[in-house]
């Protein structure tokens, strides 16, 4: 009995000098990724550090000099109206999006999951915005959308209505820019869900059938936990995505009237630019960069965890 | 799945028809509206009686989409190139090295991708200014490497771990090859079909950038296709028809891509879902 025991130990202690000396042997080939170490360290590691730095400033882009003034910046931006109006923004882009781009897709997903001759010319002209530019595509939205000449207003005429300036409402331009983007991403969506609901067993659903199970039931049951690491994926990218959005405001509204469709990363870019304002943009960046970290975090803890449980 | 009746299968055809249908409208718009002549004001929704070309020769000249064209392939090309050649390199090393350093190092390219890289913009702008990149092609094509290199690396890693016998390059190094040599003779080739997906998301990314080509490509020499049509939409927002003509342009290169080579596009990203 006490060999047996102590014989476990040895082996351990053998394979443990053996990886030591493994260890040693193995050179970590540093050189072959120390390029890529320093574009990452110095376009994106050093600026991310930086910035956090500037926060505490009053730069304004361009002078040579500028004086720390501790937590002003942050209090300014916490007593800004406007901080708030972009936030909220912000999350409507990012959870808006992730609802309706999810719903879409499922959706799409799970009517093209049938063998129909259309099937694949479907997916190919819903999969076809997510490769054009989101700045174009927004210029393609805006031409429907438009107050003057846009499609939209040509079908309110034709019924004798006035036209409407829907790009130039906030009460609406914000969904408008959900929709846009909703649009141009649904397709990463769809073949993710695709791909997923074609790598579920069709087992499950025979022993269902055996079983008598509703079409309902068998979604909710079998499709649906099945289904959930696709589900975390399309949630977390769409999230971050939604969050992040730039290009579509731009080419809408361009954040306009005032700043009521602006998101964080619009605003922090007029701040900037137009604004001279580099110090307090900075300040919004390190606030869009918490915002963005803790939700994606937790949009990603939160559906692990309901993988593991299904 | 596929014990439909014969009436469902109709169904659910038609009800695909009319959500394709849907999906064309923008598209539709946008051929119309770059059809007809500027002071054309008749409905969008009606086809144009007359085609001129006039527009797209028009807004070609005009928004210099020519030196724009050239602008985005050069930056597109240069910048995948490096990506793959750098990417794939970095990954063999941490793939196949898990010393402490290595495992570092990986744990540095993760953490990086959740950075949103917009939030930089204010230091990353006088870092470019300071080391005198402003309005090069080099730093378009740096700050896309720096962007797409942590999910690169992450793609090729798990591939690496997932698919390429150690014993390939084992053998080879008993030949007396060098590591650099067993890399690109041997590993290299077999990485074919995940070089294929970062190749295809990285170029479709790149190539439709806006966010970072606004902040460092402002003059007209330097500017993207994105920056270029940006421009020319602010000249010309009540010209409707010549943005138009001047969108198609720029969006035909990679729709044509695309539909030769869809099959890789959504394999790829597919295929990147189930396993992630």
């Amino acid at each position: 009995m006490a060999e047996l025991t102590k014989a476990p130990e040895k082996t351990s202690m053998k394979t443990k000098s053996a990886k030591w000396k493994r260890s040693r042997r193995e050179s970590s080939l540093w050189w072959m990724y120390l390029p890529s170490v320093l574009i990452v360290v110095l376009f994106i590691v050093y600026p991310f550090l930086d910035g956090i730095r500037i926060s505490f400033t009053n730069w304004n882009g361009f002078s040579q000099t500028y004086d720390y003034i501790g937590l002003d910046q942050y209090k300014r931006m916490f007593a800004d109206p406007d901080t708030w109006l972009v936030v909220k923004n912000t999350l409507l882009y990012g959870i808006g999006s992730t609802i309706l781009q999810n719903i879409a897709g499922l959706g799409y997903a799970l009517l093209l999951n049938h063998n129909l001759k259309v099937r694949s010319f479907t997916r190919t002209i819903i999969y076809l915005p997510v490769i054009i530019s989101p700045l174009i595509m927004g210029y393609i939205w805006y031409f429907f959308f438009a107050f003057q000449g846009g499609a939209l207003n040509d079908i309110f005429l034709l019924f004798g209505k006035e036209p409407i300036n829907a790009l130039g409402n906030p009460a609406v331009n914000p969904y408008i820019i959900v929709f846009v983007n909703t649009f141009q991403f649904v397709g990463i969506a769809m073949i993710i869900y695709l791909a997923g609901l074609q790598s579920i067993s069709k087992d499950y659903y025979e022993a269902a059938n055996i079983d008598g199970a509703t079409g309902w039931q068998k979604f909710k049951n079998i499709t649906i936990p099945l289904l959930m690491p696709s589900i975390t994926i399309n949630m977390v990218l769409n999230i971050i995505g939604g969050l992040k959005l730039f290009d579509v405001i731009v080419a809408l509204t361009n954040g306009g009237p005032g700043n009521a469709s602006q998101s964080m990363s619009t605003f922090m870019y007029n701040l900037y630019f137009s604004r001279q304002d580099a110090g307090y943009a900075a300040t919004q960046g390190v606030l869009m960069a918490i915002i963005i970290l803790v939700i994606s975090m937790a949009a990603l803890v939160y559906f692990k965890r309901k993988e593991v449980e299904a | 799945m596929d014990q439909l009746s014969k009436q469902a299968k109709w169904l659910l055809t038609g009800l695909a028809l009319l959500i394709t249908l849907f999906h064309l409208v923008p598209f539709y718009i946008l051929i119309t509206t770059s059809l007809k002549k500027v002071g054309d004001f008749t409905s969008k929704w009606a086809f144009p009686t007359s085609f001129n070309t006039e527009n797209f020769t028009l807004a070609w000249e005009q928004a210099n989409l020519g030196n724009a064209f050239i602008n985005t392939a050069i930056i597109t090309i240069f910048a995948a190139v490096l990506l793959i050649f750098f990417g794939s390199m970095a990954a063999y090393a941490l793939a196949r090295r898990t010393t402490k350093l290595n495992k570092y190092v990986y744990m540095l390219f993760v953490g990086v991708m959740v950075i949103p890289p917009l939030t930089a913009l204010v230091p990353l702008y006088r870092l470019v200014v300071d080391i005198g990149l402003m309005n090069t092609h080099l730093v378009a094509i740096l700050n896309n490497v720096a962007a797409f290199m942590p999910l690169t690396i992450f793609l090729y890693a798990g591939f690496i771990r997932s698919t390429i016998p150690k014993e390939l390059e084992e053998a080879a190094k008993i030949d007396g090859a060098s590591t650099l040599g067993v890399f690109f003779r041997v590993v290299f080739p077999l990485l074919k079909p995940i070089t294929a997906t970062v190749l295809i998301i990285s170029s479709v990314y790149i190539w439709n950038d806006y966010q970072f080509a606004i902040f460092f490509l402002q003059d007209s020499s330097v500017q993207t296709l994105t920056v270029a049509l940006a421009g020319f939409f602010g000249q010309n927002s009540s010209q409707l028809n010549l943005v138009a003509a001047a969108a198609l342009m720029a969006s035909l290169p990679m729709v044509i891509v695309f539909l030769f080579l869809q099959r890789f596009f959504i394999e790829g990203l597919a295929a990147g879902s189930v396993k992630g």
